[in-house]
């Protein structure tokens, strides 16, 4: 076994040894261990299987820039899928499984797909699987592509805390850079919070000896310690993962395994990016080999993990930086060969398990190749919030360039990869100062792709993307990075391509022989790091996400057996009691008309309109002429927007000469209390205008059928109730035991109703009296459901139902103020374009079936005899207890035109007929509302 | 997530504003002849213009329209004021 433990090195706990399993083979780790780190002090190499061909991976990076050793892991009846292996700390009991690979990463059965990889590169699914149907092969394919399965068990308890924070300084990174900054800052008085993915702060400072001639250790102690005395806040385990507006910077913070992360919104008066920089891949052949891993992250197994990679290394680098990692490997006890990659093409030999390089013929025995091409500062926070790259000839990067407001970049993250002066400029720039990079002893030989070299030589890992895919593209013309990257699909897996990025952009300048900063980065996108969806989901469901609207009466609804649904975002009830439901809510509907019924109709909007100005106002934005309208009356009316189309239906009062009562649907009432205060404030005096919504001050019970007045009656009101003296479309407001109550004499069933409105907590009392009086006559409460059909049966409409965002007015038979009306109204201008006064308007009419038939569906098309042209849909469709037939609504091209008309309507590939009709089934000459 | 100034409640999360419009666009009177070209530029034509920004929005919690001068590149916030005695 090559890899292995070394004693007495690393921050791991040697007496805490943790018990774990990795496709189903038992391994023992150590507290501070991460799954990754473990399985290479076992001497486990292969983790997982490659995303396209299957190939044997193991871990590239030591953290976040390891594409490759990627695991499904169990813990307690937890399972997650897609676990970086490199990140994800072990604990006792963990059950590990490697993805994509059947039985075992080690021996899996599509290895052979391998043999085939001349036949799969870039685009190969796109070309090959178009005949006949590309539906026809995708399932196969998903099956054999791809990484891990989501478990099917639903996750108790799986939910992230969400947390709104604020800061002055937000320091993104515990290393070096990032404590002295957050010291400086802290010490300064400023209120800073400091963030660090790994569980300890300290970045690259573990690999050293010794730091400004203190023990790693103590120094990183000694700047957390002064942090946190000074007021800082350090977060560990936390990982910013993207800048938003305003400097809203998005943490998500590791907690036990199982245990969603929390989200915390931190919004920053100032950010300190101290994100470091990662080493980058060298492209060579089969550089994608279990082994061959990064300088960095070998240092870093060494430092973090006590995991020396390899005995025998060879290291294949170009750089200063990946120089000063290799003493440490020596004193740990590995043999460490440096190979020139200027001097010939290398080649990795062995397959899952390294035997050495080739380079031009000459052969070096090693069990593990190291690789660096150089550092890449991680800018992903930077370009988030929109500060530039400048490419740097010296560093062979990408280092940031104009700021973003309020941030600034400091240690390796802003190029400088020399400590002394990274240190120096963080403290700098804590206190303000400007930043001065210098590439001081930082020194590297360039190092790229080599287009047209010979072997397998891996771009992207995760998405096993190669060179010569990033050939192929370019000879196909994808020559922009953003298409280069959509049609091979490079850095586009979870690892979102942070060793990938570089060395395939740097391949399609070399190939197009531009520089490279001419071709230019993709866009960066949040988030930095894979975060589960349910972090950003929290506690937002169910009530926390869409709360429902309750009613006064809902004790009283539920005393009463209702069942409650929500209609138009109110629990109501739908009907009363249990059984089969069809037949329930007919029941209810014959009640209804039979003796009475009475509901709960307290949803319905009450938007108060007072004011001197009141008048003119709701003149303005009613389509219908409300100014005749006298104190004590009702009119029924349309609100339209300026497109002309309706937008809500419903009937306002006049309380008395400056006081109107706006009726609006149940479920618009916050639309149009919006759209009166738009209208009010923008275009109108507001000092003449008040708006009020009281819908929720009322609570509404409804009495509707042939005996509601005599159920009224027995109240005991100073109130006329006769037709005579209190008729249809009138308004009356008297006192019931104390209080006020308003009558309104309007009809949503076609039967006589009166609607009584009673301050909402005396609901109770007013139901129970009705309720009381209604009994001995056969009279009870009456759900939604059989509502909606009662509406129906008369052929009045639903808006957003029986109407869609085109219908007008004179689409529902309301033509008479779009002629009529002399003064502005919304929408006015709009009812007179061409396509207001086309013909072809889909109007609101009947349908009616055969004797016999079944009702039709909701959304069946009306369509074309011939052409199959969809000429309208039916919008309501109901079986009618009280007609004993099915009635429907439907939105027909020309349909008023075509009353008598039989048409046929087409649903789910089957054929109906029906005869257009009056919207009106039931009563057309409402002799019973005027009763 | 940005934070916009109502002038009546303070800084508050974009979660609470709702967009009404350009700042600047007058009704035209529809009694008095408005070609359909007219009533289209009303309807649909926007600015949307680079930069400088100003807007008419809506604090959903208090219903006050106000102006509110940003922008639309940087995201940066200018200033709100009452919609109310606003310039065009």
């Amino acid at each position: 076994m090559s890899a292995h433990r070394v004693a007495g090195r690393g921050r791991i706990d040697a007496d805490a040894p943790l018990n774990f399993s990795f496709d189903g083979r038992a391994f023992q780790g150590r507290r501070g261990d991460t799954i990754a780190s473990a399985l290479l002090a076992n001497g486990v190499r292969v983790m997982g299987r490659s995303f396209k061909y299957h190939r044997p991976r193991g871990p590239w990076g030591a953290w976040v820039d390891d594409p490759n050793a990627i695991m499904n892991v169990a813990l307690n009846g937890v399972e997650l899928p897609n676990c970086p292996a490199t990140t994800t700390y072990l604990e006792e009991g963990m059950a590990a499984r490697s993805v994509n690979a059947f039985p075992s990463a080690r021996f899996d059965l599509k290895g052979g797909l391998d043999l085939f990889h001349r036949w799969l590169g870039a685009g190969f699914y796109y070309k090959t699987f178009m005949w006949p149907d590309w539906h026809l092969f995708e399932p196969m394919i998903r099956r054999m592509a791809g990484l891990g399965a989501v478990s099917d068990a639903v996750l108790e308890g799986y939910v992230a805390d969400q947390l709104h924070d604020r800061c002055e300084v937000l320091v993104v990174g515990g290393g070096a850079a990032g404590l002295v900054a957050a010291r400086s800052a802290a010490e300064a008085g400023q209120d800073v919070c400091l963030v660090e993915d790994h569980a300890e702060c300290g970045g690259g400072v573990w690999q050293r000896a010794e730091i400004e001639g203190t023990a790693p250790a103590d120094w990183v102690a000694a700047q957390v310690a002064a942090i946190v005395a000074a007021g800082g806040r350090v977060l560990t385990r936390a990982t910013a993962f993207g800048v938003f507006d305003h400097r809203m910077v998005g943490i998500v913070e590791n907690r036990a395994f199982g245990q969603a992360p929390r989200l915390r919104r931190m919004r920053a008066g100032r950010i300190v990016l101290a994100s470091g920089a990662l080493d980058r891949p060298v492209t060579f052949a089969n550089n994608d080999r279990p082994g061959v891993m990064s300088v960095d992250g070998a240092g870093e197994m060494l430092a973090r993990y006590g995991v020396l990679v390899g005995r025998r290394i060879a290291v294949v680098a170009n750089n200063s930086a990946a120089r000063a990692v290799l003493p440490a490997l020596v004193q740990a006890g590995a043999e460490v060969v440096e190979v020139d990659p200027a001097a010939g093409p290398i080649r990795v030999l062995g397959a899952k398990r390294i035997r050495g390089l080739d380079q031009g013929g000459r052969r070096v025995e090693a069990d593990t190749v190291l690789a660096s091409g150089g550092l890449t500062p991680l800018v992903h926070l930077w370009r988030h919030a929109g500060g530039k790259l400048d490419w740097c000839d010296a560093r062979q990067a990408f280092i940031p360039g104009r700021a973003p407001e309020g941030m600034v970049a400091v240690g390796a993250a802003a190029g400088a990869f020399d400590l002394e002066s990274a240190l120096e400029e963080a403290r700098g720039v804590a206190r303000g100062g400007a930043v001065e990079a210098s590439v001081s002893h930082y020194h590297l030989t360039p190092l790229w792709p080599a287009p047209g070299a010979k072997g397998r030589q891996w771009i992207d890992f995760q998405h096993d993307v190669t060179l010569k895919d990033v050939e192929l593209a370019a000879r196909e013309n994808y020559v922009s990075v953003e298409h280069l990257k959509r049609y091979t699909t490079l850095g586009m897996a979870s690892d979102q391509g942070k060793t990938a990025n570089m060395a395939g952009l740097a391949a399609m300048a070399a190939i197009q022989g531009r520089p490279i900063p001419e071709v230019g980065t993709t866009t960066f996108r949040p988030p930095f790091v894979p975060i589960p969806i349910e972090t950003y989901h929290g506690a937002h469901r169910g009530q926390l996400w869409h709360p429902l609207k309750r009613l006064a009466l809902e004790e009283a609804h539920r005393a009463a057996g209702a069942a409650l649904g929500e209609y138009g975002g109110w629990l109501r009830p739908g009907w009363y009691g249990q059984g089969d439901v069809a037949q329930i809510i007919a029941e209810e509907v014959r009640m209804a008309r039979g003796t009475a019924g009475i509901f709960d109709a307290s949803p319905l909007g009450k938007i108060e309109v007072m004011g001197p100005d009141a008048e003119a106002f709701v003149d303005f934005v009613y389509y219908n002429t409300i100014r005749t309208l006298k104190p004590g009356h009702i009119r029924y009316g349309f609100l339209l927007s300026e497109g002309g189309a309706v937008m809500d239906d419903g009937v306002i009062a006049r309380v008395d000469q400056d006081r109107f009562v706006i009726s609006c649907s149940s479920s618009h009432v916050d639309g149009v209390r919006t759209h009166l205060e738009a209208w009010r404030q923008d275009g109108n005096d507001p000092d003449r205008i008040f708006i009020h919504d009281t819908t929720q001050h009322w609570a509404t019970v409804t009495m509707t059928g042939p005996k509601a007045r005599e159920i009224v009656g027995a109240l005991g009101l100073e109130v006329d109730l006769s037709a005579e003296a209190f008729p249809h479309m009138r308004l009356r407001e008297v006192v019931w035991q104390g209080g006020p109550l308003r009558i309104a004499r309007v009809s949503f069933t076609g039967d006589v109703s009166f609607e009584l409105s009673i301050r909402a907590s005396r609901a109770e009392e007013l139901w129970q009296a009705l309720i009381a009086a209604g009994a001995p006559l056969g009279a009870g409460p009456l759900g939604l459901e059989a509502l909606s059909i009662m509406r129906a049966e008369k052929g009045y409409l639903i808006i957003g139902k029986d109407t869609d965002g085109e219908t007008m007015p004179h689409d529902l038979g309301f033509g008479i103020p779009r002629q009529k009306k002399t003064v502005a109204f919304i929408g006015d201008r709009s009812l007179h374009n061409a396509k207001a006064n086309s013909t072809a308007r889909k109007q609101l009419v009947g349908l009616r079936v055969a004797e016999g038939a079944v009702m039709l569906p909701t959304g069946a098309h009306v369509v074309e005899a011939g052409t199959q042209r969809s000429l309208g849909y039916v919008t309501s469709s109901y079986d009618s207890p009280t007609l004993d037939r099915p009635i429907a609504l439907a939105l027909i091209e020309d349909g008023v035109a075509q009353m008598g008309r039989e048409v046929t309507i087409w649903h789910l590939g089957e054929t109906r007929r029906a005869t257009i009709c009056g919207p009106c089934a039931f009563d057309p000459e409402g002799e019973r509302l005027h009763a | 997530m940005q934070i916009f100034p109502c002038p009546f409640c303070g800084p508050r999360d974009e979660r609470e504003f709702h967009f009404a419009g350009e700042l600047g666009k007058t009704r035209p009177d529809t009694r008095d002849g408005v070609s359909d070209a007219d009533w289209a530029r009303y309807l649909h034509e926007q600015r949307n213009e680079k930069g400088h920004v100003r807007e008419v929005w809506m604090h959903m919690p208090c219903s006050e329209l106000f102006v509110l001068e940003r922008d639309s590149v940087s995201m940066a916030v200018i200033g709100s004021s009452p919609l109310r005695g606003a310039a065009e």
